[in-house]
């Protein structure tokens, strides 16, 4: 029993994390209609920008927000640079850019921090909790984690729901060309949105990264299981990332703690082939009627 | 105050628009009538930046816009109602009719008034946009593209899937906009009978071309005219 409540715990908080994950791919695709495979990358690379503010003395608070503050400016640069000149061309363009900057980062990341794998400090304590004498998995800094993500997720909803310039960015992903014809700077919006979206998932790699160590590929598996959790939630709705993370992040902390890690990847994999085999809009379809 | 003057488009090798040039007063109403592929869409979707021109120049009270962008044209007060009314399905009747004033800020028209002229609207307001039927969607349309407060509106096949009824409804409120609002309108339609009923002037476009512009009494009289080209 104590056994289950500690991979319960355990699940959401890597759940959490994979949420964070899934809903940087969600605001992407819902904008764009790219799925961003660089965004492992990306948050690799600004996990790396604030490992090294830490280790040359910068406070762990300093470093959690030059990381956001620079997937913020990455997402915006890469919007502009990368994708914007191929908006009208054909979404697989945009794709295989994205693979190609997830090769590019991953490259120049090895060429400045070297390629052996270094460890990122938490946050908080990684000593679990103590109740009744049995200590748990669950740790101050999962609490962090817990609360950070439900934090962001909480802040994006209130700005798609409550504000008017998430009304824009709706509008600018739900329907481009009538936005324009409302007079929404659907461009500003479209550079808006991805740097949100690497935002949260900088936020993502600070969190995780203690955990996994820091190297240029070390986010690939949470990446993968960020992108099934996704799919399941519908690809293009935020809530449904959320809770697509949390199923994930269960369900692997399940398998990883009854049956071993190296079946991890492989029951991520076969989630995905059920989700696209019984129910492919995901848990969450938004995909209504568009137009008429 | 909409002044087209020898605009020309053409997509690749097929010339939509060809060398039309016309006014719209303050306001008026001008009919734009022709069958389909007469290029009547393709003339509206280069006025307001969607489409852009081979030669020739759209102007607004002088200024010419004919290279601007989309959204600087509309922020200039040229409100387009797109064929298939352009509603966004997946957000609310009132978030779509906010969406059409949030480029003027304080200025944009009260919503209080968008509903008091369309009533149907108010009682959807909070429903999703996709739940409105033709001619609800008509309406958001229209009133959205009030909300900016325009000084031209250019409105595309407002009647196409609609009831007779409805058409005549819409008809008469575009017409009531002009007069009250002073807004210059530019009407494209293929039912001629209703639109002429409310125009000013109109015109026949056939291949991208003028090949009529009358006063409209006379043009709806003309029933080789009709017949040549709108099939009447």
């Amino acid at each position: 029993m104590t056994k289950f409540i500690d991979l319960t715990l355990n699940g959401i908080s890597t759940g959490a994390i994979y949420a964070a994950v899934a809903l940087a791919l969600v605001l992407i695709w819902r904008s764009t209609r790219i799925v961003n495979f660089a965004q492992g990358a990306m948050l690799m690379f600004t996990t790396f920008i604030a490992s090294a503010v830490i280790s040359s003395g910068g406070s762990y608070v300093l470093g959690f927000v030059v990381a956001l503050a620079s997937g913020f400016v990455l997402g915006g640069v890469v919007e502009r640079v990368v994708v914007r000149p191929v908006e009208n061309a054909p979404p697989l363009n945009a794709v295989i850019l994205t693979l190609g900057l997830y090769t590019l980062l991953v490259a120049i990341a090895g060429m400045i921090w070297g390629n052996s794998p270094r460890s990122f400090p938490a946050a908080f304590s990684l000593h679990g909790y103590t109740v009744g004498g049995t200590t748990l998995l669950f740790t101050p800094n999962d609490t962090f984690i817990v609360l950070v993500v439900i934090f962001v997720a909480v802040l994006l909803a209130l700005l798609f729901r409550r504000t008017t310039l998430g009304l824009r960015m709706r509008a600018s992903a739900f329907a481009p060309e009538v936005a324009r014809l409302l007079g929404v700077r659907v461009g500003r919006m479209l550079t808006l949105g991805w740097s949100l979206a690497a935002m949260v998932g900088a936020l993502a790699g600070v969190l995780v990264a203690p955990s996994v160590f820091l190297g240029p590929n070390s986010f690939d598996p949470i990446l993968i299981i960020g992108f099934v959790a996704a799919v399941l939630g519908g690809l293009d709705s935020p809530p449904g990332a959320v809770v697509g993370g949390l199923v994930l992040g269960l369900a692997t902390s399940y398998v990883s703690g009854y049956e071993g890690d190296a079946l991890v990847p492989l029951a991520a994999l076969v989630i995905l082939m059920l989700v696209l085999m019984l129910r492919p809009t995901g848990l969450f379809a938004a995909t209504r009627e568009r137009r008429v | 105050m909409l002044t087209i003057e020898d605009l020309t488009t053409d997509y690749g090798p097929i010339r939509a628009v060809d060398h039309v040039s016309l006014e719209v007063p303050e306001g008026s109403v001008t009919a734009v009538l022709g069958a389909n592929g007469a290029g009547k869409t393709s003339l509206l979707r280069t006025i307001c930046g969607l489409v852009r021109p081979t030669s020739g120049h759209v102007k607004v009270e002088g200024e010419d816009i004919t290279r601007w962008a989309v959204e600087e044209i509309v922020r200039f007060g040229v409100a387009h109602v797109p064929e298939g009314r352009g509603v966004i399905a997946e957000l609310t009747v009132h978030e779509n009719l906010r969406l059409g004033g949030l480029w003027r800020g304080r200025d944009a028209m009260p919503l209080r008034e968008i509903y008091d002229l369309f009533p149907r609207l108010e009682e959807r307001a909070d429903q999703p946009a996709s739940r409105l039927s033709g001619g609800e969607r008509q309406m958001l349309s229209i009133g959205r593209a009030l909300t900016g407060r325009p000084r031209a509106l250019l409105l595309d096949e407002p009647s196409l899937g609609l009831a007779p009824v409805l058409v005549a409804q819409i008809m008469t409120m575009v017409r009531r906009l002009a007069d009250t609002l002073g807004l210059a309108v530019l009407l494209v339609e293929q039912n001629a009978r209703s639109a002429l009923s409310i125009a000013n002037r109109g015109i026949v476009l056939n291949l991208g071309r003028v090949v009529a512009e009358q006063d409209p009494q006379k043009l709806a009289s003309d029933e080789r005219l009709l017949h040549a080209y709108l099939g009447f």
